[in-house]
């Protein structure tokens, strides 16, 4: 399995304060990466740092091989940030429309990709009058438009029903099975259990990496809740 | 640069626009009734509302276009869209000229009406020049753009995006010219109103608003006017980051 995205020591510093003290992290092409982590535990930084928006105090990111944010990267890469990041003033097909003109992507993507994520009956609907749930849809939609080989997610599922997590969730690993790395975080640890991969993040630091099945091994641990915590008392037990 | 993204930047506007028809009733009304109450109320001196009235056709879409572009970007920077585009292979002059380009129409729609109410109702006159004052006045809404881009960078609200219209703007109409001519201001006034970029599109619409031919004043008040413009726009550029702490 190759890599697609290569951090090496990366540090970042927000308002002042160190909010990454130097990660080191491979995500692996074609599998679902889950960074978890806190609220506040760094994980936007880290998503912001690999599409190439954040800037960064020291170390390196490489994306499919080029430093991360440059521009071919740039147009290959999906990214969805925490906020839904559309106009809430345009309607759902207008905003697919001119995101895809950005990304240079074609008309007929856009109505592909809006059934894809099962809005294509709201299409003239303005985006201010989505639920929570078409909202995510289409702020997703827009990452897809130009068939990134990756999709860097911000808490996609965030405030979200289970049946619609649950779909989003079965949706993501159709996208991996068709060869797409998608990179995405949650702070719901019952989220874990759906992803190929796994980054635990805590106070700027990764914790721990690996497959849900090898952190309940090596922690002995039933779910993945009592595995992390776990970790973290191994952790807090190395430092003291 | 791509014209592909430029043009689709600027029918995005403009669709975010047609969404909010009240606002577009509100740009293009409210001068036309500030034009006729200004007529109304010099109806007995009719020499003030020619010296007046051309130079606020070019004025009110100078206003308007500074809190519209202000409060419009601020938002694209607030909801996260700027974040996103800028995670694309959008280029920065795409998303300006975009802009500039929308503004303009707007601004064309908004003079166009209020010239023909000035000019042919309210009975203004510009000679042969009325074709000039509407240029000119659309070349102030771009230069309103353009400070409104700039400002939006430093505003974190909407309320300040707001207030930046009575600190940036309201100075500047005060000391252009309109209201005391400037060679009657206090010598320190005259300094602050010569770097002001307003005094010098007053400037130009006030030579239009009287009967003798263009001199060279007005042609180099027009360049202060378009350099300016160029000016505001690059510095909003580099209010656009890629990256952002």
């Amino acid at each position: 399995m190759s890599t697609t995205i290569e951090v090496r020591g990366l540090r970042v510093v927000r308002g002042g304060r160190e909010v990454l003290h130097g990660i080191d992290l491979d995500v692996e092409a074609g599998q679902v990466t889950g960074l978890l982590g806190p609220s506040g535990s760094g994980k936007t930084s880290l998503l912001r740092a690999v599409v190439g928006a954040q800037i960064v105090a020291d170390g390196s990111v490489t994306v499919l091989g080029l430093p991360a944010g440059t521009a071919t990267p740039r147009s290959r890469v999906g990214y969805q940030t925490q906020a839904s990041s559309v106009y809430a003033d345009l309607t759902v097909l207008e905003n697919l429309d001119y995101f895809a003109a950005v990304l240079g992507a074609s008309r007929s993507r856009v109505a592909e990709v809006v059934a894809r994520v099962g809005l294509a009956e709201l299409g003239s609907q303005l985006a201010l009058s989505l639920s929570g749930g078409e909202l995510a849809r289409l702020s997703l939609a827009a990452a897809l438009l130009n068939e990134p080989e990756i999709l860097v997610l911000d808490e996609p599922t965030v405030g979200l029903d289970p049946v619609l997590r649950q779909e989003l969730w079965g949706f993501f690993h159709e996208l991996a099975d068709a060869g797409t790395t998608l990179f995405v975080s949650s702070h719901v640890m019952d989220e874990a259990d759906r992803c190929d991969a796994l980054v635990l993040l805590r106070e700027g630091c990764v914790l721990v990496t690996g497959t849900p099945e090898s952190l309940r091994r090596r922690t002995g641990a039933a779910d993945l809740d009592a595995a992390f915590l776990a970790l973290i008392d191994e952790a807090d037990e190395g430092k003291a | 640069m791509s014209t592909r993204r430029t043009r689709a930047t600027a029918l995005r506007v403009l669709r975010q626009l047609r969404h909010d028809p009240r606002t577009v009733a509100l740009l293009l009304a409210v001068p036309c009734v500030l034009q006729i109450l200004i007529h109304a109320l010099f109806d007995s001196r009719p020499a003030v509302f020619q010296s007046l009235g051309v130079p606020l056709l070019g004025l009110f879409p100078f206003v308007a276009m500074f809190i519209v572009t202000s409060i419009t970007m601020l938002r694209e920077r607030v909801s996260g869209t700027l974040e996103r585009l800028m995670t694309t292979p959008l280029g920065r002059g795409d998303l300006l000229v975009g802009y500039a380009l929308a503004f303009a129409v707007v601004a064309a729609v908004q003079v166009t009406l209020v010239s023909v109410l000035s000019f042919g109702l309210l009975g203004l006159d510009s000679g042969h020049r009325a074709v000039f004052v509407v240029a000119l006045a659309i070349a102030n809404a771009v230069l309103g753009m353009s400070l409104g881009l700039f400002a939006s960078a430093f505003a974190r609200t909407e309320f300040q995006a707001v207030q930046f219209m009575p600190a940036f703007i309201l100075p500047q109409i005060l000391l252009c010219g309109l209201i005391v001519p400037r060679d009657e201001m206090a010598e320190w006034l005259r300094v602050v109103s010569a770097v002001m970029p307003l005094t010098y599109a007053y400037d130009a619409l006030a030579q239009l608003a009287l009967p003798a031919a263009l001199s060279a004043r007005f042609w180099a008040d027009v360049a202060v006017v378009a350099g300016v413009t160029v000016l505001a726009l690059g510095l909003g550029a580099a209010t656009l980051r890629r990256r952002t702490p």
